[in-house]
């Protein structure tokens, strides 16, 4: 099967067969083409080729409706209840249950909701409206949700990221009765110990392809987190040697209840420092607080010393900090203005003379950080939207570079970039650490991780788990941290 | 699917509102509450408006067009959408239904009917089938089609107006007439609400309408028919915008090609007043039939107590901005409510 997403291919060739009655544990790293894969089962996304066949026969799911009538039921990432809704409703949304007056059957809805949740060991009342929920009952009533559509194909994906044991106890209980009742069921989970308590078969996927299917019971843990990293890494993306100078960058006993728990680390002028860790260990929303766009409860913020105001990323902007967003098309760039407009825009204050801007400096600025990161564009008011990923990615990046930053927060850089392109952002940032910055990078891809970074911090679940000299990290020693609880912790 | 009961080891506790803040939220009745204050004002300062047969029946169908129409924009509001075509397409359907009566000799006044909201219907479907297709937002398209259908309409009508001796003498007396006191026509407006309320809460469409609105990218996750969906709800935003059409007809006997202009803002008003979230989701039909005739009435009594019909304007807009800011604060402290509790736990 095969599926891309513009220039990227996000699934490149997936196989998977599903045995009913059984449970199957889909692992990779992040971005391996899981949730691609889970979405094309789902109907969410149509594949480009390749097919699908349940029962035998070939299948074609066009919506997420021909998928569901076809007896999957998906339990995806992203949590998918209405919110105005009631739990209730949630569960059993476009297909309640009616009285013989064809009116909904409010009491016997209540009824199986009541059943269904205090199955998975939680009551929660069927009458709450659904917002307010914390993720973990949300989770609970997703499941709920799945398992009452009495599908013949379960797909969860990272069902227990949110839950506590007690409730991933009685999830992996309700996943075997299901299993011996002959269900098929697809695991997704980044914890090995329920996917070997679980699963009996497992599929590893890596860069968007299948790797290897094997019976659980015939595989060991480290061959599986061998296979999913399985590659050499090393001289693909170097990283210059750089005098490591003053410390920048502190943060201290930093906390947002639920988020992140007690983060203490620091970045050195010239060095690179990765937080490395599972999507929605926290990795990002660490730096968007230390940024200062989202609030904290507690812990400091210094940047070379002085205190970096919570909430206020003008402020830390101020003290000489940038940040380079994860989603560049929604928070790092004007998409419909020039490439002008939109190099110059951090900069407009120290352009500009009496308030005014004159198109002249300002052009002669563009232009000079343009040329500087290669940025491919016909002309400096090509409108945003027009680059390619890559380039549009050298402009939020040259955005920053005018402002002549102390420290960069670069987060997912590379995300839906192609190799070529890839490695000359990689190059910028590297010459940016060689020029004294420090550079915070946020990424999901371990071989850049392992190629970039001077030091390595995993975030798992919110907090610290393993701290990595550039000498020491290998695929392992961070998958390892990034998916156990305690990490091997040195320096 | 039978299972030992195991005690859960958690209980989720429901958020239960203070006193007040049902009484407030319960929207219903704080429009009731702010109907009767303003109709028992307005009688005290001028006996006429409530206490003469004619203020009596003025005061129970006038506000029956702003109802029908409020209805349906709410049927829309609810998906997260907007029909900005509403007053044009009553527009169109005054006119055709005066028409019909004037060129068909004797036609039975239940063909008509069903014939003009047959029309409305497929004026509805046009928005529906743009927005749900072409991925545009309502609000464009709506706006695309409210001149255009009033262009529509300016070009078959001209200068032309519904003359009352093309109308047969039922259906004249069918906007005059009561039982027991109350106008025909309310009545029948009331239970037009009844079945669309019926519909919206105990039917699995009108949940689905609702669940739309309340996360548009779960409903298309959970395999709702998101693109059906939203055009049931523009087709009966027609639909109801046609009945409204025949409401005006019966109440007035009259029409030109102006009529409904400037209805589509008072329909939001209406379904904002009456309790539903702009964003879609929430809301309820009897609350948008309630802030339907609260507004109507309030347009009814400021000119009775003598309040500059500039000042109107201003009264409504008003109201729209409390009802916002009002639904904002309760959600806040309920959505506080909730996270306080939480941490409880």
């Amino acid at each position: 099967m095969f599926k891309s997403f513009g220039a990227v291919a996000a699934l490149v060739d997936a196989l998977l067969v599903l045995e009913a009655g059984s449970i199957h544990a889909l692992v990779g790293e992040n971005g391996a083409g899981k949730s691609t894969l889970v979405k094309i089962i789902g109907g969410v996304h149509a594949p480009d080729s390749g097919e699908m066949l349940i029962d035998g026969e070939p299948v074609d799911f066009r919506s997420t409706t021909a998928s569901k009538d076809a007896g999957v039921a998906v339990i995806y990432q992203e949590p998918t209840l209405f919110p105005d809704l009631s739990v209730a409703e949630n569960i059993f949304a476009g297909r309640q249950p009616y009285t013989s007056y064809a009116t909904i059957d409010r009491a016997e809805m209540r009824r199986a909701t009541r059943e269904l949740t205090e199955r998975l060991g939680v009551r929660i009342d069927p009458d709450r409206e659904a917002r307010g929920l914390s993720i973990a009952d949300q989770q609970t009533v997703e499941i709920a949700k799945a398992i009452s559509l009495d599908a013949r194909v379960l797909i969860m994906d990272e069902p227990t990221a949110a839950l506590s044991g007690v409730e991933v106890d009685r999830l992996m209980g309700i996943a075997r009765q299901l299993r011996d009742e002959g269900k098929g069921i697809i695991f997704i989970s980044h914890r090995f110990d329920e996917v070997f308590a679980l699963c009996d078969t497992v599929t590893v996927m890596r860069d968007g392809a299948f790797v290897s299917t094997d019976q659980t019971s015939a595989v060991t843990e480290d061959e599986i987190i061998r296979r999913m990293v399985g590659r050499s890494v090393g001289n693909l993306f170097p990283k210059q040697d750089t005098v490591i100078g003053e410390v920048v960058l502190e943060v201290q006993g930093l906390t947002s209840a639920g988020i992140f728990h007690d983060i203490d680390f620091t970045v050195r002028s010239g060095e690179i420092v990765c937080l490395a860790g599972l999507v929605g260990s926290g990795r990002t929303e660490i730096a968007r607080a230390a940024f200062g766009v989202d609030g904290y409860d507690s812990g400091t913020v210094r940047i070379s010393g002085r205190n970096v105001p919570r909430r206020s990323p003008a402020a830390a902007m101020k003290l000489g900090m940038g940040f380079v967003p994860e989603d560049r098309r929604k928070q790092g760039l004007a998409m419909t203005a020039g490439v002008q407009a939109n190099i110059t825009l951090a900069i407009r204050d120290s352009l500009s003379r009496f308030g005014f801007l004159s198109p002249r400096v300002e052009s002669a600025s563009a232009q000079t950080w343009a040329s500087r990161l290669q940025v491919k564009t016909r002309s400096l008011d090509t409108q945003a939207v027009m680059l390619s990923g890559g380039n549009q990615q050298k402009v939020v990046l040259g955005k920053w570079l005018a402002t002549k930053p102390t420290l960069l927060v670069v987060d997912e850089p590379t995300r839906g970039i192609d190799v070529g392109t890839k490695a000359e952002v990689h190059r910028l940032i590297s010459e940016l650490a060689a020029t004294g910055v420090a550079v915070l990078m946020i990424s999901s891809e371990l071989p850049e991780v392992l190629g970039m970074a001077d030091r390595i911090l995993v975030v798992r679940e919110g907090r610290l788990t393993a701290e990595l000299d550039r000498s020491e990290a290998t695929a392992e020693t961070v998958m390892y941290a990034a998916t156990h609880a305690s990490g091997v912790t040195s320096t | 699917m039978s299972t030992p009961v195991q005690e859960p080891e958690r209980a989720v506790a429901s958020v239960r509102p203070s006193a007040l803040e049902a009484l407030i939220r319960a929207r219903e009745i704080s429009l009731v509450i702010l109907i009767v204050l303003l109709v028992a004002g307005t009688t005290s300062r001028h006996h006429d408006f409530l206490l003469s047969s004619d203020g009596w029946r003025e005061l129970l169908r006038q506000p029956t067009i702003l109802i029908l129409i409020a209805v349906g924009e709410a049927m829309v509001i609810v998906t997260r959408n907007v029909d900005l075509s509403v007053g044009s397409v009553m527009g169109l359907s005054t006119y055709f239904a005066g028409w019909l009566f004037h060129h068909v000799d004797g036609i039975p006044i239940i063909v008509v009917v069903l014939a003009t909201i047959v029309v409305g219907v497929l004026l509805g479907l046009v928005n529906g089938v743009l927005v749900a297709f072409l991925d545009v937002p309502a609000l464009v398209i709506t706006l695309g089609t409210l001149y255009a259908y009033r262009g529509i309409a300016v070009l078959w009508i001209g200068g032309d107006f519904i003359r009352p001796a093309w109308l047969p003498d039922a259906f004249r007396t069918l906007g005059v007439q009561g039982v027991l006191g109350v106008p025909v026509l309310l009545i029948v407006v009331l239970l037009v609400v009844a079945l669309v309320g019926w519909f919206m809460t105990s039917r699995r469409q009108g949940r689905e309408l609702y669940a739309m609105g309340s996360n548009p990218d779960a409903a298309v996750l959970y395999g709702l028919r998101t693109r059906r969906l939203t055009v049931l709800a523009f087709a009966s935003s027609g639909g109801l915008a046609a009945l409204a059409g025949i409401a005006y007809l019966a109440i007035y006997a009259t029409g030109d090609s102006k009529v409904g202009s400037g209805f589509e803002l008072q329909a939001v008003a209406a379904a904002v007043v009456g309790g539903v979230a702009i964003v879609g989701g929430s809301g309820t039909i009897w609350g948008v039939a309630l802030g339907a005739f609260f507004l109507a009435t309030i347009s009814s009594a400021l000119p009775v107590l003598g309040i500059p019909s500039l000042w109107q304007q201003a009264v409504v807009g008003a109201l729209i901005v409390i009802a916002i800011t009002l639904d904002r604060v309760l959600f806040l402290s309920r959505a506080r409510a909730a996270l306080a509790q939480r941490s409880h736990a």
